[in-house]
């Protein structure tokens, strides 16, 4: 008696209970769509505004849509408009970042993957203090070498060069590949190595027959990370370069803070996102690879 | 001579990574130490001058606000980044349909560069032509939006983007913070009759305290470092009105050639990230020496 008046009281609850749920259920997707809107609205902006004419923007809205697929604005920012002084335009800087990346990024990941390797496999006494002194030049903000810097790329002869800004990026970020690449060995099991080294295989040969083979998810996250990191510098790029060695993140502001005439919104938009895509396509394709990268390598910011 | 060479080869690998961060790092931070100590204008000297440098930095008044903006930055940015982030991630939780896809779009700016994300927002927040005129045009005929204009709100502006980038980020944090909690203890709790409200306000946020500390130090690293987001957005303007540190720094040795006072800028920057960083690198290998 007693438990069946439980059960139907319960039930009711039970019957409250789901409306609740189905209202919180939808509560949560508006709100996890709200969100999503306020994310997305930049980017559609953007898109839309480098679609339409400087007549259009005038009359229509952020939002408004573009009345047709206009890439002219596409063609000034990439290839511009074709007469000499003054013309600014991506494309030659686009090929300085190409030019700076692809080296620094490979030198890097090539200088972490080695400190990593020994750091873990090849132990010697202080190893732990070798890998916190490298740790540290995670966190240093940049201002505090950057006159030195400027100095030192001077005495090389390599300031305001591609050259010179590889030189700093693969510097700078040691410090994350072999965070990347020490973390990622450490888990490796240290038997294969030992046993490696009884059959007589030396340094080299267990990390190219051994480590490299299995390193392809940490590899990714590492170039991942650097390529982004590298790509998006400013700090770097605007301070040592100028002119014509300029990397596009450097352009792309000239581009937008230049004065001449009237502002042309659409082309500074079209630039922007010329400037954003590789890095976007990189996140689309490898996001998984990217997020583990973020949250391991976070601390750059 | 070759046996040797094999017994220290692992040492020899290391000795270039160790020698260039040995050099570009730390001798770098100490030059600029040095330097800070001196009174030098266009180029470097090296008498040494003593803490006038200091003392002229904390006297000038640009710097006062560069450093009142930091504060105001910082804690706006901290505040929004980790509500909006912890919301994001719980929310998520709760087995939503397309959950890659909505992750997707809340994480998508942290792989623009501050100077795209500057760029689209200037266009976005200018009260000309956008997000003012768009109100206007909707019929809100009074609406006014123009903080980018204006030199006290325009710090503000700095924020909303700031945020826009960064959430998300906090967000993964906490959601690959929640996910490693074991299933167990959600569901005994709720056999104990709690809420969800009750099992992640009592239960599951307070075990997320390394996470809190992670994105703590991450963010206030973020915002002492923030440097193109303001150059791409306000150039420190109106006037000197959204003058943070890095700009500073960058303005003061480049433009005004103020090598001296520049160096004890950047120094001041160094020790404020240092008193964030040393504490959390030191729980860091506590927790994972106790591994």
């Amino acid at each position: 008696m007693q438990d069946s008046l439980k059960s139907s009281s319960y039930q009711q609850l039970e019957q409250k209970s789901k409306y609740t749920n189905m209202f919180l259920r939808w509560f949560l997707y508006f709100i996890l769509i709200l969100f999503a809107s306020y994310f997305i609205f930049p980017l559609y902006v953007m898109v839309v505004t480098s679609l339409k004419t400087m007549e259009e923007i005038r009359q229509g809205t952020l939002l408004s849509w573009p009345s047709g697929l206009n890439l002219d604005s596409w063609a000034v920012a990439w290839g511009g408009r074709g007469y000499g002084a003054g013309d600014t335009f991506l494309r030659p800087y686009f090929w300085n970042s190409i030019k700076m990346v692809v080296p620094a990024v490979f030198f890097s990941t090539f200088i972490g993957a080695m400190t990593g390797y020994v750091l873990t496999k090849w132990r010697f006494k202080g190893d732990q203090w070798v890998f916190l002194f490298l740790l540290f030049g995670c966190f240093i903000p940049f201002q505090a070498i950057l006159l030195p810097m400027a100095r030192t790329l001077g005495v090389l002869g390599i300031s305001n060069s591609v050259v010179g800004l590889v030189l700093v990026h693969t510097v700078y970020g040691i410090p994350f590949t072999t965070l990347f690449f020490r973390n990622y060995y450490v888990s490796v099991p240290t038997e294969l190595v030992k046993a490696a080294r009884i059959d007589g295989a030396g340094f080299f040969k267990i990390f190219f027959k051994i480590l490299l083979p299995i390193s392809a998810p940490i590899i990714v996250v590492t170039v991942i990370w650097q390529f982004t990191q590298i790509w998006n510098d400013f700090l770097f790029g605007s301070t040592f370069s100028f002119g014509e060695a300029a990397p596009i993140q450097v352009a792309l502001n000239n581009m937008v803070l230049s004065s001449t005439s009237v502002k042309e919104y659409n082309v500074d938009m079209a630039s922007a996102i010329i400037a954003g895509i590789p890095t976007l396509i990189v996140y689309v394709l490898a996001g998984k690879y990217f997020i583990r990268g973020l949250t391991s390598g976070a601390v750059k910011g | 001579m070759f046996k040797w060479l094999e017994k220290n080869l692992p040492k020899i690998v290391m000795a270039p990574a160790v020698g260039l961060i040995g050099w570009f790092v730390y001798g770098f931070v100490l030059w600029t130490l040095y330097i800070s100590f001196t009174n030098s204008k266009i180029l470097p000297k090296y008498e040494l001058w003593g803490v006038g440098q200091y003392v002229k930095l904390w006297g000038s008044r640009k710097w006062l606000i560069a450093v009142d903006n930091l504060l105001i930055f910082t804690a706006l940015f901290l505040i929004f980044c980790v509500v909006i982030g912890i919301i994001l991630a719980i929310f998520l939780d709760q087995k939503i349909r397309a959950e890659g896809i909505l992750r997707t779009i809340y994480l998508y700016p942290m792989a623009l560069s501050f100077i795209v994300t500057g760029t689209a927002w200037k266009w976005i927040l200018n009260p000309t032509l956008g997000i003012q005129k768009m109100f206007r045009d909707w019929g809100f005929e009074n609406f006014t939006f123009d903080w980018l204009v204006d030199r006290e709100m325009a710090i503000y502006t700095i924020v909303i983007a700031g945020v826009w980038q960064s959430a998300g980020f906090v967000m993964a944090l906490f959601l690959a913070g929640l996910r490693s909690v074991e299933d167990e203890i959600v569901k005994a709790a709720k056999i104990d009759g709690a809420s969800l409200f009750t099992v992640y306000w009592k239960i599951l946020l307070p075990m997320m305290r390394p996470v809190f500390f992670t994105s703590f130090v991450i963010l206030v690293h973020i915002s002492i470092k923030s440097y193109d987001l303001i150059v791409a957005l306000t150039q420190g303007g109106p006037g000197i009105s959204t003058t943070m540190p890095a700009l500073y720094m960058t303005q003061t040795a480049f433009h005004k050639s103020q090598v001296g006072l520049s160096a004890a800028s950047a120094m001041m920057m160094f020790m404020a990230v240092a008193a964030v960083i040393i504490p959390y690198l030191y729980s860091e290998l506590r927790r994972e020496n106790a591994r």
